[in-house]
């Protein structure tokens, strides 16, 4: 996995509450886009007009925030299905740290097995964030450190943010979570066989042709 | 400190491999059901990562989102069946995994296949690359929904990584009224309590409705759970839980099934277990739902007006109804009822097993769909299937101008091809009314199965207790 230490930019804000996964990626680009060329079709309902035009009011469309890798959301961003493709969207367009009042769990989980950063703040700091990213010609810079844990807005605030060790270093050190389950195999051949006298009938399946 | 400990902490402390720090545990997977969509993905991505499956005899597939729900249907009939079922067909054949395929007698959705077969067990830990795997959690287990990484990791260490959730136990009392469902209770919740309300905590469902409710009824209450965001949703296992997993082809029989019942009665909530937070629900309380916006929250009963943005309390809430109102091509303050569709979907992990065809069926026997609706009956497997058609169902659907399908996902997210058009209104029976769920621009409203049938032959959204439902001659269903 690749690496995430520190993020330096704008943090474009989309306070639109319970933004989907089927909003982030509609089911139908879920077919024939890959991981690779997701991000094409990242907010298609709200990014584009129905003529396949740039909705010029999304934000993501404005010349200032196209770059962002910092983006602020609205409650309960990422809700709905556990499509991984929501977080490979997003990275697409080069987001790699996400901060929301809350987010869908499945989707929050699924971002830190893409190197993005999905910070959870209260209500008001958020809104407080995007008060300070919109009040701007397009430069307000937000500054992002994974190992101290910190946002630093554009006027000088630092806002400490929750993260678990394993997760902080699995970022810092863009560590692969299968590789290091797999080190420790033998534990799981431990449960497995104790498991077996104890609930037997879970381990052996009958098997329908 | 209390001894005293919840359902799911039990769940919980019977799966942990090794903690690896404060709430941070690897679980063992017990269970793991792929199907086309993710599975297909994920196994390929196992195979180019060089790892093997750990446990094949462990896991279960079947194809259900990508394919065709057409009679005489092949993987070759939707654009995607070939790539997706296929993919999870060959995968599964090289991985020695189980696979339930088109032809086989038990294919269907993964929620409704586990249960129905008796793959998922009270007890166990059981995943999917599905959000609605919380749908098993109604068999006293724990059951989450996870991303394709998770899936491969699952595949190649059969454990996951998983922090504690929180435990909230959601508690209904009381009688249903007539015309009132499982799927009428979940929404209910959903649009009191908001579609946050469960984020990070297991939920466990009791009370005395619940615990007068089949197990199909159950099943429909914990699919949704996750439509408020909660990780899991459970219910005890209890008497009904084993009448109905009695006999099944993958459940223990003889002597096995005797130790699996002690256990499994072992695993429900002590007395005076602490739950983080605590809701009650009055169930007499509860009329038919529908919904009216694009996230499963903005819901009302049938009786009730279309509200008003202004009627809601934070802005961003009434932001969130000028924009579903918008999408949803609908007039705030006017009855909800007598509102114009143009299609019903009866299917869907939610509502696709033979009690939620029986009751569309009572509906529609007798009755016409109106003209120019489209009306799709799907049931959720092969086996509903065939037992439906045992009873006569799909001959009463048919007379009354349903479609009568091949099992599968269907139009609950049109995965397979199977859009609403754009602008077109649907009566669904999913779980789902996000913007584009059915396809661009097309507009969902989530209800019960009787209240689609409902609005299938009345040509509008209505209270499906106006309508007399006929007499099936059936004994009540599971």
């Amino acid at each position: 996995m690749e690496k995430l230490q520190q993020l330096q930019g704008v943090a474009p804000p989309l306070p639109r509450a319970n933004i989907d996964t089927d909003i982030i990626t509609p089911m139908a680009r879920l077919n024939t886009a890959g991981e690779h060329n997701m991000h094409e079709f990242t907010f298609e309902p709200l990014r584009f007009l129905a003529d396949g035009s740039e909705n010029p009011d999304f934000v993501l469309n404005k010349p200032a925030y196209r770059d962002a890798q910092i983006l602020i959301a609205g409650r309960n961003f990422g809700c709905g299905s556990s499509r991984e493709t929501a977080v490979w969207g997003i990275r697409g367009l080069g987001i790699r740290c996400v901060i929301a009042e809350s987010f869908g769990d499945i989707f929050f989980n699924n971002c830190f097995q893409n190197s993005v950063l999905p910070i959870r703040l209260p209500a008001e700091t958020v809104a407080d964030l995007m008060a300070e990213a919109s009040d701007d010609q397009g430069n307000m810079q937000f500054q992002l450190d994974v190992a101290q844990r910190t946002l630093t807005t554009p006027s000088g605030r630092v806002i400490s943010f929750d993260l678990t060790p394993d997760r902080q270093a699995a970022l810092l050190e863009g560590l692969d979570e299968i590789a290091q389950t797999l080190k420790d195999d033998a534990d799981t051949t431990a449960f497995q066989n104790k498991d077996r006298s104890a609930r037997p009938w879970i381990h052996e399946l009958g098997r329908i042709e | 400190m209390s001894e005293a400990k919840t359902l799911v902490e039990k769940l919980w402390s019977t799966h942990i491999v090794r903690s690896l720090g404060e709430d941070l545990d690897l679980l063992h997977v017990d269970r793991l059901l792929l199907h086309d969509l993710s599975g297909a993905r994920a196994m390929k991505e196992l195979q180019e990562r060089g790892l093997s499956v750990r446990n094949p005899e462990l896991c279960l597939a079947t194809p259900d989102h990508s394919i065709s729900t057409m009679p005489g249907r092949t993987l070759a009939s939707s654009e995607h069946g070939e790539a997706f079922g296929g993919g999870l067909r060959d995968m599964a054949n090289a991985t020695g995994i189980a696979h339930y395929g088109l032809e086989h007698s038990n294919q269907g959705i993964v929620h409704v296949v586990g249960p129905e077969t008796g793959y998922t067990l009270p007890g166990c830990l059981l995943v999917c690359g599905d959000s609605h795997t919380s749908t098993h959690g109604a068999m006293g287990c724990m059951a989450f929904g996870i991303g394709s990484s998770e899936l491969v990791h699952v595949m190649a260490t059969q454990t996951i990584r998983q922090r504690r959730p929180k435990a909230m136990r959601i508690t209904i009392d009381g009688d249903l009224g007539p015309g009132v469902e499982a799927k009428d209770v979940i929404l209910h919740i959903i649009g009191q309590l908001g579609v946050a309300a469960g984020t990070g905590h297991a939920v466990e469902y009791a009370g005395s409705t619940i615990a007068n409710m089949s197990m199909e009824g159950r099943l429909t209450i914990c699919n949704l759970s996750i439509e408020f965001g909660a990780r899991m949703g459970m219910v005890a296992a209890d008497d009904t839980t084993f009448e109905y997993l009695k006999g099944k082809p993958l459940a223990p029989e003889g002597a096995a099934w005797d130790e699996a019942l002690a256990y499994w009665r072992t695993m429900v909530s002590d007395d005076g277990a602490v739950f983080d937070r605590e809701v009650s629900i009055d169930a007499s309380e509860i009329a038919p739902q529908i919904t009216w916006g694009t996230s499963p929250g903005q819901t009302v009963a049938v009786t009730q007006n279309i509200p008003t943005p202004d009627s809601f309390a934070e802005a961003e809430q009434q932001q969130g109804a000028v924009n579903a109102l918008d999408y949803m091509d609908l007039k705030a303050g006017a009855p909800i009822a007598g509102t114009k569709i143009d299609r019903i979907f009866i299917g869907s992990c939610t509502n696709s097993r033979l009690s939620d065809l029986r009751r569309a069926a009572a509906i529609a026997k007798g009755r016409q769909v109106a003209e120019g609706v489209i009306a799709l009956v799907v049931p959720g497997s092969v086996p509903v299937k065939v037992a439906a058609e045992a009873e006569g169902l799909h001959e009463i659907f048919l007379d009354a101008g349903f479609e009568w399908r091949e099992p599968g996902c269907a139009q609950c997210v049109a995965s397979n091809g199977e859009v609403v058009p754009p602008g077109e209104r649907c009566i669904s029976t999913a779980n789902r009314n996000f913007v584009g769920r059915q396809g661009p621009g097309a507009r969902t409203h989530l209800a019960g199965p009787a209240m689609a049938a409902a609005a299938a032959v009345m040509g509008e959204i209505t209270d499906v207790r106006n309508l007399e439902p006929a007499d099936l001659g059936l004994e009540e269903a599971e």
